[in-house]
This record gives structure tokens, sequence and C-alpha cells, in this order.
């Protein structure tokens, strides 16, 4: 690893700091309670969107970290790392920490925790179930990056690797979120069927996420002969800007329209 | 002026294409042309150059060959003979480019890569221009001034064996010649047979100077099995024993005369690695070039790599080795080596003659010659070589004379690239004025077309066209004045050629006064649509009527598609594009069925909230409310509950299914024909079927698509056309099987093949009686309006007249597309748009993307090297211009016409049943409220052709129980 790079990294870490102090504070102090509120007490849910809606500009800033970690830290420990070069290597650890990351904030700051206390083994199956749907989806997206035409025998492991960082940035926060409940999910992705802000993030990020994969599989006919328009390079670059894209304007779109946004309760 | 929907598209239509062939008259470049009679042969050629003393030598150099043999291989790729292919196959050809007497080069050939236009350049040493290609099939006789014509012009008896083409082009050139068709691409044995059975007896003979050979079969087998198939070794092999053959003939024959003879091997064009040609790959491009003869001989060691040089360089050597003026429109220069045998001053009289010739060409074509480098570069030598020769002519030291010498050659060279390279460049000069004013005819018609959209497509189907009211404006007539003003401006400042100058003054006129008046109208257009946009959005009555994710998918990529046509590999790959949308169209159409089968109870509209998908934030120019337009409103809250929960269970589950079966056929039909040119040379399951191993494989497969085309097709046909169609699914077998591309199970050696005309005359006659049943079904519904049922039969039977002509124009591996295509349709029609209820204008769209999609399924490509001639030729004997060039057509752009079809005819049987529905319910016992509930459905979904004999009964209903009415 240069040493230039070595320094822009070293750099990265007080900014990371920086940011995430704040963030675990403010989850350590102020457990607020869940989004059901009365229409009618105007101030009090404004406040209450606000606060929300800093938290979730923090989560997703600790997001967006994540990936920038996942850029820069393998290099310490592994030769000749480079996003291009060891593309799968870094699918994988990448697709690791981003997961990681939502685990871990969802077990934090508990967007919606269930009212009624469950027993272990009732967690221990949804966790199960929740391992299962995020299978499920990988095979999920890589049938339908065939059916997009991927190549069916080659490359079968890029392909698969590639269905994983999309599971990653799609299905692990909706498993977080919605838990495996595929009535949910069909109900956030459709018009006017979210019932948070949280779930309009969500709906948000995933949206972005989808179309930067779209988006990203547009260089490929293009005859540049540039290393990143291998297959599935370009996509998988599509789907992390795309998610990251929407991470980022999810708080914001949320911030400027709150006004006019109220949820229905369910 | 008031004008319907149709009559206001149709003239759209009719300009958009006027301007269209403007622009291409425009952007197609005319050739470089000498104004010089062909008769060339009454000017005198240009004397010797010689400063002050005169040169005695006035008179054409005579021949340097005695005989000149040309052996023309069609589709000689460079790598079939300098490859590692010419050392496995044709090794004696190899020996003669590496040790012989000969000298070779790669040619290099311009577009377009096809036999015609080749053939003009190797003969007349000019630039054919695109027109060319449409001639290819039909060649008219070759008027420009060419070898052929010098050389029967100076007494020399020419014999020609080979493509007819050459025959149509020198009509009465050769004294002896037998063509053969080209056209049944699957012959490629017989062909060459043809050629060579006349060899023996012609080179025994010595009555002849010039034998020309032109082999097609290397050309169809790259055509049939591509450039790897092993048929091609036997192939050259073959060339490679017949070269032989001819050489050592002249070189027996030489050792009588000592007069030394050439023998020329070249190709017209390459091959592309898929077997095609037409298009600019450098395989098409490079051809191989080698010129033998005992003038050529080498000294050991001596080793000529071959030069790259252009394909038009030929003419210029062949008329001076044969002793002809050359070409008055070549613009190639003189393969020096060929003469470089010669005494200098022999050298120096060639390159001068051709040096004359092409800067006579470029004075002809350029009018500021005198500041071409090329011409300055050849003042200069002519003047250099008046002084050689005056010191030849003097008898100087011979160290000087032979430094000038050099120094004279070399200049002469050089001139002579720098004019070939400019004249080369004056072909892609294009015709700016006669393309800008297509182009603003074909804006300003779409502008028009795009302001009237929604009157065009509203209910009444009518539209206010202003074009009167502007006729009598002062604008209009300002215009016109600015605009013939400019016209006659520009057309007496030109220089080059234009075309649009050169209409007629009242032709001229009247397209200025088009252009004047679509502007006034776009502008009037304009105008009221901004008086409506105020005026509407000061009236809140109008509910905002939101898009769903599919309109909006549908627009984003219909506007994608027409975006990426910038890129040229967007175009190249243009394959890509579509299977891409379609893929993306078929996973929204997904999503909508999922939503509506699992949501129905959270999915009623909720006033309260606004929030906005993520699909639609990236088009905000979509939201634009002027663009209203009442087709493109989803009206799916005036709907109600789609029909899907009236659905029973089986068919529930295949409209779930439904998508992913789409997207499974999509795939499979995907690796069918590899397509384009980046992946063209993938494997494909095409190429596979194809391969002879894999007849057996083959014949099951169409066997099973005839029968599965069968039993989708009859399902809406009447009983006669239903057996017309078997019968004629049979016939398309018996003529696979008769051209030798299926098996019949029992007959399992297939030895005579024959053209199968009879068989697929048998078939034509089914597909004239199904159309002709439709068009009578058709015709007697115009007549007897009370009758919908009868229209729809008559449209189904006239797809399926189609159908049947496709299937039988397909090659057998594509028969599955055919298949797939019939399949799709017949599930989206009943699992999607029915239970969906989408609107025609969505149902159009759609139609129109899967068109497009099947064009590519079908193996065809942007590249004109992929579209299947052999088509053209289904049951006919001989060449017929007509019913080849509509065969090919229908066959190449099957897939869109089909699917466009098909369209009509769900169309039209959904407006008749939505109308039978209303005469029921009208006539019936219920409510007035459902029929008006109809009516106004049948508005929302865009099908309404004003009927008031079905409307009498509902109106007379509501005013019987005194609702109001709002129709």
């Amino acid at each position: 690893m240069d040493p230039a790079l070595f320094r822009s990294s070293l750099s990265v870490w007080p900014s990371f700091l920086l940011v995430s102090a704040p963030v675990l504070f403010d989850y350590a102090s102020q457990r607020v309670p869940r989004c059901s509120h009365s229409p009618w007490i105007a101030s009090q849910e404004n406040t209450m969107k606000d606060t929300d809606i800093k938290r979730l500009l923090y989560t997703h800033l600790l997001c967006i970290f994540s990936i920038i970690l996942s850029i820069f830290i393998p290099s310490f420990f592994l030769e000749n790392f480079s996003i291009l070069e060891t593309h799968l290597t870094w699918l994988c650890i990448c697709s690791v920490f981003v997961t990681a990351v939502n685990l871990l904030l969802y077990l934090v700051v508990k967007p919606n925790a269930s009212s009624k206390r469950s027993s272990l083994s009732y967690k221990v199956t949804r966790f199960l179930k929740c391992c299962i749907y995020f299978l499920m989806s990988c095979f999920f997206f890589h049938v339908i990056f065939v059916l997009y035409g991927a190549p069916l025998i080659e490359l079968v492991l890029e392909t698969f690797l590639f269905a994983v960082i999309l599971s990653t940035f799609t299905t692990v926060p909706c498993l977080c979120l919605l838990g495996p409940n595929i009535k949910a999910w069909l109900r956030v992705f459709s018009r006017n069927g979210v019932t948070s802000i949280w779930e309009n993030s969500l709906q948000i990020t995933t949206i972005s996420s989808f179309i930067g994969t779209w988006l990203g599989a547009f260089p490929i006919p293009l005859d540049w002969e540039r290393p990143w328009q291998v297959w599935p390079i370009s996509c998988t670059l599509g789907a992390t800007f795309g998610y990251v894209a929407g991470l980022v304007i999810s708080p914001l779109w949320i911030y400027w329209n709150r006004k006019q946004l109220t949820y229905k309760n369910h | 002026m008031r004008l319907g929907s149709g009559t206001f598209a149709a003239c759209c239509v009719v300009i958009e294409v006027l301007g269209v062939a403007l622009f291409l008259r425009g952007f197609f470049p005319t050739p470089v042309r000498s104004s010089a009679r062909t008769e060339h042969q009454a000017e005198p050629p240009a004397p010797e150059p010689s400063a002050g003393a005169s040169s005695n030598w006035t008179k054409l150099p005579p021949p340097l060959f005695r005989k000149v043999v040309i052996m023309l291989i069609d589709g000689l790729r460079d790598d079939f003979v300098f490859g590692s292919k010419g050392v496995k196959f044709m090794p004696y050809t190899t020996y003669l480019v590496e040790k012989g007497a000969s000298h070779s080069f790669v040619a290099e050939a311009k577009l377009p890569t096809v036999t015609m236009p080749r053939i003009k350049a190797l003969m007349t040493g000019s630039l054919p221009g695109f027109i060319d290609v449409v001639r290819n099939l039909n060649s008219p006789a070759l008027l420009e001034d060419n070898v052929i014509t010098q050389a029967k012009a100076a007494g020399k008896r020419i014999i020609f064996y080979g493509d007819e083409t050459w025959v149509k082009l020198f009509p009465r050139h050769f004294v002896e010649y037998d063509g053969t068709t080209s056209f049944f691409v699957s012959d490629y044995t017989e062909v060459d047979d043809n050629v060579t059975r006349h060899l023996d007896k012609v080179l025994k003979r010595g009555d002849w100077d010039v034998l020309i050979l032109h082999y097609l079969g290397l050309d169809h087998i790259g055509h049939v099995s591509g450039p790897s198939s092993p048929l091609i070794g036997h192939k050259l092999r073959e060339m490679d024993s017949i070269l032989m053959k001819i050489h050592t003939s002249l070189l027996s024959e030489e050792r009588e005369t000592l007069v030394p003879n050439l023998l020329v091997l070249c190709g017209d064009h390459g091959m592309s690695e898929t077997g095609g040609h037409g298009a600019s790959s450098v395989e098409e491009l490079n051809t191989a070039l080698i010129l033998i003869s005992s003038a050529f001989e080498r000294k050991p060691g001596d080793i000529r790599r071959p030069k790259h040089v252009q394909q038009t360089d030929l003419a210029a050597t062949l008329a001076i080795g044969l002793g002809l003026p050359i070409p008055g429109n070549s613009v190639g220069s003189l393969l020096f080596p060929t003469v470089e045998g010669r005494p200098v001053r022999e050298q120096l009289r060639f390159l001068h003659l051709n040096a004359v010739q092409l800067s006579k060409l470029l004075q002809e074509n350029v009018p500021s010659y005198t500041k071409e480098p090329g011409f300055e570069q050849f003042k200069m030598s002519e003047r250099l070589h008046g002084n050689w020769i005056r010191l030849y002519l003097e008898e100087n030291n011979s160290e000087v004379l032979f430094n000038l010498g050099a120094k004279v050659r070399r200049q002469y060279l050089d001139a002579l690239r720098t004019l070939s390279l400019s004249l080369s460049r004056q072909v892609a000069q294009y015709d700016i004025y006669s393309m800008l004013v297509g182009t603003v005819m074909v804006l300003e018609v779409l502008a028009l077309l795009l302001l009237s959209i929604p009157q065009a497509l509203s209910s009444e189907a009518e539209l206010e066209v202003p074009l009167w009211s502007p006729v009598f404006s002062l604008l209009f007539y300002l215009m016109f004045l600015v605009l013939s003003a400019l016209h006659v401006i520009v057309c007496t400042s030109t220089e080059s050629s234009c075309y649009f100058c050169g209409l007629s003054w009242l032709t001229a006129g009247g397209v200025m006064a088009l252009i004047s008046a679509l502007l006034c109208a776009v502008g009037s257009a304009l105008a009221k649509m901004f008086a409506d946009g105020k005026f509407l959005s000061k009236n809140p009555a109008h509910p905002k009527a939101r898009w769903s994710e599919l309109d909006v998918l549908i627009l984003l990529g219909t506007t994608g598609h027409v975006l990426s046509l910038g890129a040229s590999s967007f175009i190249e790959e243009e394959h890509q594009t579509w299977y891409f949308l379609i893929n993306t169209l078929c996973l929204a159409l997904c999503h909508e069925i999922y939503r509506n089968c699992f949501l129905r109870d959270d999915c009623e509209p909720q006033q309260c909230s606004h929030v906005e998908e993520g699909f639609v934030s990236p088009a905000p120019a979509l939201q634009d409310r002027s663009i209203r337009c009442n087709m493109l409103e989803p009206h799916r809250v005036s709907k109600g509950p789609t029909s899907l929960d009236t659905l029973r269970g089986y068919e529930k589950w295949m409209v779930l299914a439904s998508p992913w079966v789409i997207l499974t056929c999509c795939r499979l039909l995907r690796s069918l024909n590899q397509t384009g040119v980046q992946w063209a040379h993938r494997p494909d399951l095409g190429h596979w079927l194809t391969s002879s191993d894999h007849k057996a494989e083959l014949s099951v497969l169409a066997a099973l698509s005839l029968i599965l085309i069968f039993a989708l097709v009859q399902r809406r046909c009447s009983l006669t056309s239903k057996v017309a169609m078997a019968l004629g699914l049979l016939g398309v077998y018996c003529y696979r099987a008769a051209i030798g591309n299926v098996l019949f199970p029992w007959q399992r050696d297939s030895k005579d093949i024959s053209k199968g005309v009879i068989e697929a005359r048998f078939v034509h006659v089914f597909v004239l009686g199904i159309l002709f049943t439709g068009t009578k079904d058709l015709l007697k519904s115009q007549v007897i309006a009370a009758d919908f049922t009868i229209k729809t039969v008559g449209l189904w039977e006239i797809y399926s007249g189609l159908v049947l002509l496709a299937a039988l124009l397909f090659r057998p591996h594509n028969l599955p597309v055919l298949v797939f295509s019939l399949f799709i349709q017949t599930i989206m029609t009943k699992f999607i748009w029915k239970p969906l209820r989408h609107d025609a204008a969505e149902i159009t769209i759609m139609h129109y993307w899967f068109g497009q999609a099947f064009f590519y399924f079908q193996g065809n490509s942007n590249s004109i090297a992929t579209v299947d001639v052999s088509a053209g030729f289904v049951g006919l004997d001989t060449y017929m211009e007509v019913p080849a060039m509509f065969l090919t057509a229908f066959a190449t752009f099957a897939g869109p016409v089909l699917w466009a079809s098909h369209l009509v005819s769900f169309l039209s049987s959904e407006t008749s049943r939505t109308r039978t529905n209303i005469l029921q319910i009208c006539i019936g016992p219920r409510r007035p409220q459902i029929a008006k509930a109809i009516l106004r459905k049948n508005k929302a979904g865009g099908i309404t052709i004003p009927d008031f004999q079905i409307y009498y009964g509902a109106i007379i209903k509501e005013y019987g129980t005194g609702t109001e009415i709002d129709i």
C-alpha cells in the first residue's frame, strides 16, 4: 500500500470518530418511543420527527462510512488489494461490513421494536428465518441477473457475489426493519404504503440501489475497453453508488418534505 | 381545419418520409465522377513531359503482359492466404507468396463490402456510393469508364466464367461467358464446378487475352456456416489446385512465346467472424491480392511481405499492364512493384500517366485544386521528370541520370499517394443544405405531432389543426419570403453540387411554403396550448392524475432508447438495449401483478398521504402537467378493483407466473442467436443447431415448433383457415426437407437436394388463401356494421396468414422465435393485458418494444450483413425483383410486423368485446347506471369509437330515469 493512500486513510479515522461519537451518545441517552403519535398534537410530533430525522441521518452516515472503510481497511492486511483487480474480495468485505453495521444499528436503534415481549426461541427462529430469506433473495437476484442476460455457466461466482452485495444493500435493511414478512415488504414498496420515516428511507435507499444497479449495466456494451466494464464490476459499482446516494438523499428528502409527510398508523 | 386522428397521423408520416428522404439524399455522398465522356480513347494520351527538348514518345506504352487471368474468389479474406489457414490448405499459393515470382498485397476494400460495388471498384478504380448496395441484387450495366470496356475497345478478347453480376455489369463485353447465379446460398459446390469445368478447354486454346474467373463457393460457405467451418479448408484446397493448374499452364505457354503473362488472385471483400459481410470490421475489409508473373522474378533471399494497399489500385495497375488508358474515375495509384523491373524511362512514364489522370479527376471535383498539396507535388515532379528526359535524350552521365531518376520516382509516388488520399476524402462530403432542409421538415412535423397528442388521443379522436388561419397571416408570407431569399442566396453561392438546388423552382417553392406553414402551425398550436394551460391551472376541478410506475418506465425507456442511439456502440449493440428494456418491463408488470394480488385491501386511494415514490423522482420532466394526455393518464381510481379477484385459482396462479414465463422465454431466445458486434462470435444455440452433425435435433425442433405454431394460432380461426393452416405448416416442413435443411424420419439420407419450388409454392397458395379469407371478412364487416365479431375474426386470419408466411421464410433454427412470439402474445393477452386492464397506449408501446426485441431475437442486427437474402428466393425459380424484395423485407422485419398485426387484432377484439357488453346491458333489465359506468370505462380505456347506434339504448334509458348524462 502506498504511503499517500495510508495517510489519507488515517485522516479518515478522526472524522469517523467525530461522526460516530454523537450518534452513539444519542442512542445511549435518549430512547425515543416508537413513532405512534396522535395527529393533532402537532408540535410534539414535529419535534419527534426532527429527532427521528437526525437519528436517521446519523445511521446513514455510519452506513456510508462502513462502505468507505471496506475500501481502505483491507489494504492494511492484504497485498495488492484494489477494488477493480481483487473485486470479489472487495465484494465479500463490503457485504460483511454493511451487514454488520446494519445489524449493529438495528440492535442499538430499534426503530420499531415490537411491543410484545418475545421468547428466546422465537428470536432464534426469527433469526434463522431471516438468514433463509437472505439466501433466498441472493438466489432470486442471481436468477434475475441470468434472465437479464448474465452468462449461465461462466462467471457463476461473480454473478452470485453480485447478487449477494445487492441483497446486502436491499434485503438486509428490509429484514432488519420489517422482519421476515413478505406482505409488509410489498406494502412498503407500493405507493402510499409507508408508515414511518424509517420505512420511507428504506424505500428510497432500496429503490435507489436498484436504479443504480440498473444504470450500472449501461456502460457494458460501450467499446471503451475499460477494466470496470467487465461483468459485473460496473453493476456492483452502480449498486454501491446507488445505495450511497439513497443513504444521502433519503434524510435530506424527508427533511425537506417533513411538512407534507404524514404517516398512517397500522 | 378539423381532421380525424388517423388522417392527421397519415399526413404527418407522409411529410416525415419526404423530409427523411431529402435528408438521406444529402447524407449519402455522390461519388467522385469525371465529367469526361466514356469514349476515352478519343482523347490522346498525355505525352511525356519534356523541358525544352521534344520527346518522340507520345503514344501509350505497349502492354507489359500478353495474357491476364483474373481469379476472383468471393470473400477471400487476407488470412485465408497469408495466415495459418493459407499455410495449411493452400500450399502452392503459399510457396508462390514466399518464394515464387509474385507480389502479394493486403488490399483494403472500402464500404460497402458487398460483391457488386466491389467488382465496380476493382474494375473502375472508383469508390461506389452506398446507394449501390440497393442495386446489388439487380445490377444495371456499368456505364462508367472501366478496364473491361477499355480492353474491349482495344480489341482484346475477354472470356468470363462465374458470378452472373459481371455479365449484367458488362453486357456484350465477353466473347464467351457462363454466368452462375449467386442467390442459392446453400449451394457451394455447383457454383464453382460450373466455373472450373470450362477451364481445361480454355487454357488449351490460345485465342483470348483476358480470362476472368469469379468463384462464389467460399462466400457461400461463409454465409452458411461461418469462417471457422471445416468446409472452408476443403474449398481453399480446391482453389489452390485450380490456381496451380492455371499457373502451370501459363508458364508452359510462356516458354513458347517468351512474353510474360499475369495471374491475379484476389478477393472482392472479406468475411466477418459470423460469416457475413457488408460492414466495416477489419475481417470484412482486408482481402488478399496476389500478382503472379514471371516478370516478377526475385533473387534468392528477397523477402516480400504483403503490403497494405487499396483495392482501387488494381484498376490502374491492370490498365497499365494491358497497355490501356487508366479509367477516368479511378482514384487508385499504380502498384509500383509491378513495373519495378522495367527501364527507368518506362517506370516514370507509367507514373506520369497515372498522376495526370488523378490530377485531372481532382481538377474536375475540387474547385480549389491548385491549393491541394497533391497537385503541387505533381507539378513539381512533372518538372523534374522533364529535366530527367532532357538529360536522358542528351545521353548524359549515367550516375547523375540514375540519381535524378530515383528522385523523380520518389516524388511521383508521394504525389500519387497524396492525390489518391484527397480524392478518397472527397467521397465523405455531405450536402449540408439538403440535409438541413430535411431536418427542419422532420423536426417541425415532430413538434406538431407532440403538441397535438393530447387532443388527438382524446375520446373524440379528432383534432383542430391550426393550418388555415396562419396561412393567411403575415408571418407565413414573411417566412416564405425569407426562406425563398435564403434558398436563392445559398444556391447561387455554393461551389459544390447540391441536390435541393437542382430541383425545379416550383418544387423548391412548394417545400419552402410547406416549411413556413408548418412553422406557423406549430407556433399557433404552442400559443393555444399555453392559453389552455393557463385556463386549466386556474381551474382546480381537474384532478391531478398520477403516472403509474409502468407509465414512467414506458416513457423513460422509449426516450432513453432514442437517446442511446447517439452512441455508435449502442447502435451496434441495440439488441442489448431492447432485451434490457423488455426484461425491465416484465419485472415492472410482475410488480404490478403482485401488488394487485396481495395488497387488495391496502391499496385504496389514500387522500391524506402524498408520498412520492423513488420511481417518480428521477423523472421530474414527466410531471409537466402541460402534456395532458387523456390516453396516458391512468384511470385506475375510476377503474375500481381489477378483475384479478374474479379469477379462479388456476388462472390466478397463471397470472402470477406469467411474467416469469415470459422472462424465461426471452432468455432462451437470447441465447439462440448472438448478434451485434462485440459478442457476435460467442457460441449460440443457432450455430449448434445448423451444424450438420445436429440435423436430427434440428428436424425434431422444427417439427415441434410447427405443431406448436398450429396449436397457438388455430384457436380463433374459422374452420377453413384451420385446415389451410395445418396443410400450410405441413408444406413448410416438406419444403425444408426438400432443400435439405431437415430430415424426414423415413428418409435417412437425402441425396437429391432440389430448390423446393413446388413445396414453397404450395405454401404460398395457402398463405394467399388465408389472407384472402381475412380480407373478405374485413370487407364484410365494413358493409354489415352490426356484426363486430366478423372484423375480429378477419383481422386474426390476416395475422395467421402472416404467421404462416413467416414460418415458411424463417430458417428452421429460427422457428422457435416464431413459437415464442406467439406464446408470449397469448400469455400477455390472456393473463396480463386483460386482467390488469392496461389502456391502449400502454399496450401499443409494449407491442412496439416486444416487436423490436423480436427483430433482434431473429438474429438480425443493424449491420446489413445479417439480412438473410436467401429468404427472397423461396418458391422462385429465377430472380424476380419485386417478390424477392418483398419476401426478404418481410423475413427480416417479421418480428415487428407480426407484433403490429397482433396489436391491431387485439385492439379490435377488445373494442368489440366492450361493445357487445354494452349492448347486452342496455337491452337487459339492468339499471342504466351500469351502462353509463361501462361507457365511461370504455372511454378511459381509450378504445372509444363513437357509435351512436350503441349509445342510443343507454341514452334513452338515462333520460328515462331522469339522470344527467355526460357522454
